[in-house]
């Protein structure tokens, strides 16, 4: 038999010495990747929130977690405060659903972006496009900001009305605690595990 | 056997989509645009060579006890490694097809062929199985998502032929795709038949 014996000494050796060498390969990738990983990720945030803020002439402050959002503090190169710009999770059609939104000072939306989905390709999946021309300068503490099914102002993705209440739901929530100030039960927060570390003096 | 018979094997008379109808999760998940489906199959297209070349040739060290963990484990710790290099080197093809990356683990194609031939064959034998199959299952990858990004939405590899208003909607979603997968089989069939 050309094989090896399958004596459990022979079987302990060979599926050791596998997983051995699978760690030890996927161990220096990781080394060699990781950085790289780190880079592309803090360029695309970069870039993201450049994007959402709708200027490239900005300072982003160091990021502070609220609850499960991450606030940024958005300055022009004078030192004034030009808004925020927020990542909020919300549980979505096939999983969270994670966006990037900018907000002015008066808490009207300057821009966003989706950073993460599961969603439909084809269909919820177009959120990253679809609300571009609906949301943009909207603010949520002035606008009804729901899908029009639900007596809102904002147009749903066709067929795909629970990734557009996710969305819509994710920079509401956003708005409410970090613009306004106020506490928010949200579905992704419920899941997050971060120390509230307190509620910054946010409120204009 | 002779090589090159062994790759057209892998495209017509084995096509693991339309003759083996291996590996249908991916298949019926990533085929909602031809786009999708072509850079599935050639994604999967990598990790079958590399992992036919290793198993076939390591496959004299294993106990047949234990080959079918021990396979899974090198095709596991490849499809990682694929991921974390893409992720760090080509950022554009992970926005893509970011989702559908680990996946390929559990692509019953893989771990098909490599229990099949590559345990059976010598490695260069086995490279050019891999790569057989790997085109056959991206040319049914690509067919299958032109089918349904076309009757879905009108486009075909992002070029609109109609408006996304004439499309069906039902072939975007799982239903549609096991009726064109069903459907490009009958016409594979006939026309493997007179070949």
């Amino acid at each position: 038999m050309k094989k090896l014996k399958s004596s459990l000494t022979n079987m302990l050796v060979v599926l050791t010495v596998i997983t051995i060498v699978a760690a030890g390969v996927l161990a220096s990738v990781n080394a060699v990747t990781a950085p790289q990983i780190e880079k592309i990720n803090a360029e695309n945030l970069a870039a993201g929130i450049k994007a959402v803020m709708g200027s490239d002439d900005i300072k982003v402050s160091e990021p502070w977690e609220v609850d499960a959002f991450t606030a940024y503090d958005i300055n022009d190169k004078q030192g004034n405060l030009l808004g925020k710009a927020v990542v909020t999770t919300e549980n979505g059609f096939g999983g969270p659903l994670k966006v990037l939104v900018g907000f002015d000072t008066e808490g009207n939306i300057l821009g966003y972006t989706v950073l993460e989905h599961a969603e439909t390709p084809g269909l919820g999946a177009k959120a990253g496009e679809w609300f571009q021309d609906k949301i943009i300068g909207m603010n949520p503490g002035t606008n009804n900001f729901t899908v029009s099914k639900d007596g809102g102002e904002v147009d749903a993705i066709t067929a795909s009305t629970i990734t557009s209440r996710a969305f819509l739901r994710a920079i509401q929530n956003a708005y409410d605690k970090i613009i306004a100030g106020q506490d928010v039960v949200s579905g992704a927060s419920q899941q997050a595990s971060a120390a509230d570390m307190g509620t910054p003096d946010v409120i204009e | 056997m002779n090589n090159l018979k062994v790759l057209v094997n892998g495209i017509i008379k084995e096509n693991p989509t339309f003759v083996l109808l291996l590996g249908m999760c991916p298949t019926l998940g990533t085929t909602s645009s031809a786009i999708n489906g072509m850079s599935m199959g050639l994604a999967t297209m990598c990790v079958l060579i590399l992992s036919n070349l290793i198993i076939a040739s390591i496959k004299k060290l294993i106990p047949d006890a234990v080959r079918i963990p021990s396979y899974i484990v090198v095709i596991a710790s490849l499809v990682t490694v694929l991921q974390m290099l893409i992720k760090a080197y080509a950022p554009d093809i992970d926005k893509s097809l970011g989702l559908f990356i680990p996946l390929i683990v559990v692509n019953c194609i893989i771990l098909g062929r490599a229990e099949s031939f590559a345990a059976k064959n010598g490695p260069i034998a086995s490279i050019f199985d891999g790569i057989g199959i790997g085109i056959g299952f991206t040319i049914a990858l690509t067919c299958l998502g032109a089918v349904r990004e076309l009757l879905g939405t009108g486009s075909i590899f992002g070029f609109t032929l109609w408006s996304e208003n004439y499309g069906m909607l039902m072939f975007v979603l799982a239903p549609g795709a096991f009726l064109a997968l069903g459907y490009l089989i009958v016409v594979f069939n006939k026309i493997t038949k007179k070949a």
